[in-house]
């Protein structure tokens, strides 16, 4: 790897969309026959950075090089063509075609015109083994797990004569055998010269197989480095960003004696609760009046764990009681009954109704619980709306408008707004303050001061570390899917116990020797 | 100026701004050609007229897409509508023929609870199959769209079922304060449909599912039940349609009765602004465009082309309204006229922040 | 535990899920034929088999193109129109004099037309294929009675030879010549879905467009071609029945759309595309007409207990899909 010159070059890349700058000269190298892997948080600008790479979008700037050649993809056919494969976290195949086809369909090997299936199972065959893979190639794909769909999908893409390999956070729905199969296939392909593309959320992995490190941030890089000289608090920090801490402290909301809070009868007490290949068992109580934030890297389990406390993905282990009594969240539906209520990360596809009115998006919960039978009166419907789209100023103040036209911070507020006026007990939010201006998000910050003040219990989920140190009571501390610690917050806890937690689970320091 | 400028680009892109500018069309060219088209004559205490025969005529139309436009809106379709309003037609007649007295109201009432019944009960079927198994609604009511013929033609034994009912036939035929009964019990039908969905909410719930599924699961809405529900309704409004149409001739004919009413229907609720892919719906758009369809058939009829050729006209209509909805066509239109309307002082929207 | 769940999963794979409901099919198409021959002498006669071929090799034809559009996950709603209106173009073309050939060739070329201007506002304009094709549905039916409002006899020599030429055994039994273009339009069907690059894009479209699309496959040149060849089936399927019935009727083949997808469906096609064979489609349209022989036989049972029959086969093959786990997007 050392002393031969870089098969993949980028440099100065910058590339804007509409009030947002995602990329702001980013540079970026990869050499033959190395495991690169490209880290950062959310809009740190990864995927638009591969993106750029295999021609999915132009750059506004910079150069891309390849084997020594300036190269400007328009598609991802041509960078293909041109060496650069991608292979993506959804397997981008058709499962209802067998093995062998998936590697050819496109490029099947023909005689006048028809395809000769016998000569391509066995192409197919010796593909396969390359990649140490003994599957029946006739088989149809959707038949094997997603490790091996993942694996015909390299398989495919060196194929054609790939040079560089991007393998787009491959391993997020395998367990720990399918990815030390994965990892048996890269290692292979590394060894046969090919530049591979890593990205992943799970820093074990990138631990366990990359030789090089790039890390970016809020579009900017923030450095290359070998995997063997940055320790993992290192790679925590670079990733999440030091002057995070220095930002003030929100002061006039005092920490509260967490000790006041976790007495008597939790509100929600989560035993041993979990889910296959989502997240690992854990066990969390929260209290009334209490806030209990949730930390962690993206793809870390912070979202698998507050969807099972909602009832959005069913748990297949473990119990929950809600005051007391045994439950069972198995739908929405059940956990609303008990007083739970949750706004999701994915504010567009799970949270707003985008052609229905802000008034109808606010009482839809509400609404929901009562059944249609029993219209919230419109009187009623007035007089909360108005109350909370002046408590949370949402703008435009128009109840009667469509909330697609609000900005994403509105949005917010409005799904905020609909589960406050059902008087849940608990709260759930999923990254409530992503992708919002600064403005609301200290509104919404202080907004949920307000609420656990005044008794409500809520689970604060955010990649922010200070935003969670600043509000949570308790925070727990998820990793690789699972949740490695639980810490009270008081004077002792900082954001750099936080990352030496995410960085290397609990109770240990740090620093890998 | 760039006020009144504003206001036309309001009005013309409002919703039902062209199926409301062909309806007119429509009517004036039929003025112009046939000059009495719009008057309207008082014979024997009734209301007689052109228009009064595209409001009869559309009624069963009007009942049959307004349970369409509820199971569209939640991202459905159902094709068993036809089928529906042949069985309950043929149910409620063959009732009738088997009657000592067939002019009893008594006995009139009772078929029509009988067939209404019927059409509830495959409703459900048609609501289990989609809310329940899962079946993509376009598969899941092809079923009884193909059963419900050979049903409706095993009730009546393949025969025209011809009845002599004077309470039954005034459902198709009769009058009330001059004007056709058909119209009231459309408007009525409406009025329910309306009440239904708006005074409760029932129509929110529809509009939320059809608009944003996974969204609505997580504000606690029950889907399957609502899901349930439309098809319901649909096959009770197709169940009166089909009281309506075989009233009209006296008699119940499996094979013809509802005949690819589904398609006018869901033509009806497309061009009245309710999208295919479910969400927002509009009841009076619906109307609208049964009434457009109606008056486009009695226009071909009135100038003295085949009914049947009709179908080269509706044709073209469909294909019309729904490129001008398609957002791909309205893009490529778009982007084709854009440069010449660039200079043009731009106020969009502020478009959201989105990180990448 | 990988090669726990490798091994799981693998003993799956042994089961050829895709080819149950084709087996089903030929097993109900089986136990049909067997009541037949167990309940009337006259069922197990070679010919009663040719007459199935002859009383539907029409569908067949028109079948086999629907089987391309189902296949992509899409559907073909003016099937039965086209075949209408290639029968009707016949007719008028050949009462007003023209050549034989000719009139073929123009019979031939409206369908596939008709199908190519569908696909391409399908796959541009991004309408649903339901919507668009029975917008094509209304305007075939339309050009039917717009070219003339009764039926058009054929007296043609060339017509009246097709349909009375009868290719057969020494014992007497035979099949049309109809018969013996269907089997050719399967032949071609079969191979061009199992040995061509079109055939194969099909199924990869039905499976996952958009991998299809990033696979770079030419998905949108493949769903115009599926409806391009499904108007080329319908048009043959037209000509079929023209020689089939001497003549062309403005309101013939009403609703036989539906009877083609119910063969379909019922011959192991998933109706969201992507898995299905030819060979299935033949036995489903074989299914179909083999019901309709019994029924004639039976004597007692009336026509419209096909319609019954095949609307429970329809939901009975649609549940069997459902529950060997073949997905519904």
């Amino acid at each position: 790897m050392t002393g031969s010159h870089p098969v993949l070059t980028m440099t100065g890349i910058s590339k804007s969309f509409p009030g947002v700058r995602a990329l702001d000269n980013v540079a970026f190298r990869l050499f033959p026959g190395e495991v690169h892997a490209l880290m950062g948080e959310n809009g740190a600008g990864k995927s638009t950075l591969i993106k750029v790479l295999t021609g999915v979008y132009g750059t506004d700037e910079g150069t891309v090089t390849l084997g020594g050649e300036q190269v400007s993809f328009t598609g991802p056919m041509q960078a293909t063509a041109a060496g650069v494969s991608t292979v993506y976290q959804e397997v981008n195949l058709c499962t209802n075609l067998s093995v062998a086809e998936n590697i050819f369909i496109g490029r099947e090997p023909r005689r006048l015109g028809a395809v000769r299936w016998s000569e391509m199972r066995r192409r197919a065959r010796s593909l396969l083994a390359r990649l140490d893979l003994d599957i029946d190639v006739n088989a149809q794909l959707g038949s094997y797990s997603l490790a091996v769909q993942q694996m015909v999908a390299i398989a495919r893409a060196i194929d054609i004569e790939a040079r560089v390999l991007v393998l787009d956070e491959p391993t997020s729905s395998l367990d720990a055998g399918e990815v030390a199969q994965l990892f048996r296939v890269m290692r292979q392909l590394r060894d046969d010269g090919i530049a591979i593309l890593f990205v992943t959320h799970f820093l074990d992995q990138v631990y366990g197989i990359a030789d090089r490190i790039t890390v970016l941030r809020n579009g900017q890089l923030v450095g290359e480095y070998a995997t063997s000289e940055l320790p993992q608090l290192g790679l925590v920090e670079k990733m999440i960003g030091k002057e995070l801490r220095v930002l003030e402290r929100l002061d006039e909301h005092p920490r509260h004696d967490p000790a006041d809070r976790a007495e008597g009868t939790p509100l929600l007490d989560a035993r041993e609760l979990g889910r296959r290949s989502a997240v690992a068992p854990f066990s969390l109580t929260i209290h009334e009046g209490e806030v209990v934030g949730l930390a962690g890297l993206l793809g870390s389990g912070r979202t698998e764990v507050a969807r099972l406390l909602f009832g959005a993905d069913r748990a297949d282990h473990g119990s929950v009681r809600v005051h007391g009594s045994p439950t069972s969240l198995r739908t929405p539906v059940a956990a609303i009954a008990r007083g739970i209520g949750f706004c999701s990360e994915n504010r567009r596809a799970e949270g707003v109704i985008a052609e229905l009115s802000v008034r109808e998006n606010i009482i839809l919960a509400l609404q929901a619980a009562r059944g249609w039978l029993r219209p919230v009166p419109r009187r009623r419907q007035d007089e909360l709306v108005e109350r909370y789209v002046r408590a949370l100023s949402i703008r435009p103040a128009d109840p009667d408008i469509p909330v697609g036209n609000l900005s994403g911070g509105n949005q917010q507020k409005v799904l905020l707004a609909r589960w406050l006026i059902t008087e849940p007990r608990l709260l759930i939010l999923d990254e409530p303050t992503r992708g919002i201006d600064i403005g609301a998000k200290t509104e919404i910050q202080r907004l949920v001061a307000q609420l656990s003040d005044g008794g409500m219990a809520v689970l604060f989920v955010s990649a922010e570390l200070e935003e969670v140190l600043r509000l949570s009571h308790r925070i727990a501390v998820m990793r690789d899917r699972e949740m490695v610690t639980q810490l009270t917050n008081d004077e002792s806890v900082d954001a750099d116990r936080i990352m030496q937690s995410i960085a290397a689970g609990a109770g240990q320091e740090g620093m890998p020797s | 100026m760039s006020n009144r400028k504003a206001g036309y680009r309001a009005l013309t892109t409002h919703r039902l701004f062209w199926p409301v500018a062909v309806l007119v069309v429509m009517l004036a060219a039929n003025t112009v050609y046939r000059p009495g088209f719009l008057s309207v004559q008082m014979r024997d205490g009734h209301l007689y007229g052109s228009l009064i025969d595209i409001l009869r005529l559309s009624a069963p139309l009007i009942l049959v897409a307004l349970g369409m436009t509820l199971v569209i809106a939640t991202g459905g379709i159902d094709l068993s509508v036809g089928s529906l309003c042949a069985i309950s037609g043929a149910i409620a007649c063959l009732h009738i023929s088997r009657q000592p007295d067939q002019n009893d109201l008594g006995g009139v009432l009772t078929a029509l609870a009988l067939g209404l019944g019927v059409a509830l009960v495959l409703g459900a079927w048609n609501g289990v199959l989609v809310a329940v198994i899962g079946i993509q609604p376009i598969i899941a009511t092809l079923i009884l769209m193909v059963a419900g013929r050979g049903l409706a033609q095993l009730i009546t034994e393949g025969q025209i079922l011809t009845i002599n009912s004077g309470p039954y036939k005034a459902i198709g035929v009769g009058h009330l304060l001059t004007l056709p009964l058909a119209i009231f019990l459309a408007l009525a039908a409406a009025t329910v449909v309306a009440v239904v969905t708006r005074r409760t909410a029932l129509g929110l719930m529809i509009e939320s599912v059809g608009g944003n599924a996974r969204a609505s699961r997580l504000a606690g809405i029950r889907s399957g039940r609502i899901t349930f529900l439309v098809y319901v309704i649909s096959a009770a409004c197709a169940a009166v349609a089909g009281f309506m149409m075989t009233a009209n001739v006296s008699s119940a004919d499996g094979n013809a009765a509802g005949l690819w009413v589904e398609l006018d229907a869901i033509l009806a609720v497309v061009i009245g602004g309710t999208s295919l892919a479910g969400g927002r719906f509009s009841l009076s758009g619906t109307i609208l465009g049964a009434l457009l369809i109606q008056t486009l058939t009695t226009t071909v009829y009135a100038m003295n082309i085949s009914p049947q050729t009709s179908l080269l006209f509706k044709a073209v209509v469909v294909i019309a309204v729904c490129l001008i909805q398609a957002p791909g066509f309205r893009a490529r239109f778009a982007r084709r006229r854009a440069p010449a309307a660039a200079p043009a002082p731009v106020s969009e929207q502020p478009k959201e922040q989105v990180p990448a | 535990m990988t090669t726990l769940s490798l091994m799981a999963t693998r003993t799956w794979s042994r089961l050829p899920r895709r080819h149950v409901p084709v087996l089903a099919t030929l097993v109900l198409l089986l136990v049909l034929y067997g009541v037949g021959v167990s309940q009337y002498r006259a069922f197990s006669n070679v010919q009663v088999v040719f007459n199935v071929f002859i009383d539907n090799g029409f569908l067949l034809v028109v079948a086999v193109g629907m089987t391309f559009v189902i296949l992509t996950g899409g559907i073909d709603l003016s099937v039965g129109s086209v075949v209408a209106m290639t029968a009707m173009v016949s007719a008028f073309l050949l009462r007003e004099g023209l050549p034989a050939a000719l009139v073929l060739l123009t019979a031939l070329l409206i369908g596939p037309t008709l199908g190519f201007l569908m696909g391409c506002v399908i796959h541009f304009f991004d309408i649903q294929p339901f919507i668009v094709t029975l917008a094509g549905m209304f305007l075939a039916r339309g050009m039917c009675t717009f070219i003339s409002g009764s039926s058009i006899p054929i007296t043609d020599g060339f017509w009246t030879r097709m349909s009375q030429e009868r290719i057969g055994d020494p014992s007497g039994n035979f099949v049309s010549i109809s018969v013996l273009v269907a089997f050719v339009v399967v032949a071609v069907a079969a191979y061009t879905l199992a040995y061509t690059r079109l055939g194969r894009n099909v199924y990869a479209i039905g499976g996952n467009p958009q991998s299809a699309l990033l696979m770079g496959l030419p998905v949108g040149r493949t769903r115009i071609a599926v409806y391009t060849i499904s108007g080329l089936c319908a048009a043959i399927g037209g000509i079929l029945l023209s020689f089939y019935t001497l003549s062309g009727a403005p309101l013939i083949a009403v609703g036989m759309e539906l009877d083609v997808i119910a063969a379909v469906v019922i011959g192991g096609t998933v109706l969201t595309g992507g898995s299905g064979y030819v060979f299935g489609t033949v036995l489903g349209v074989l299914v179909l007409g083999v019901i309709q022989t019994l029924i004639t036989f039976d004597g007692s049972l009336n026509s419209w207990w096909t319609k019954i029959v095949i609307g429970g086969l329809l939901f009975a093959f649609i549940l069997l899909q459902r529950l060997i786990g073949i997905r519904y997007k």
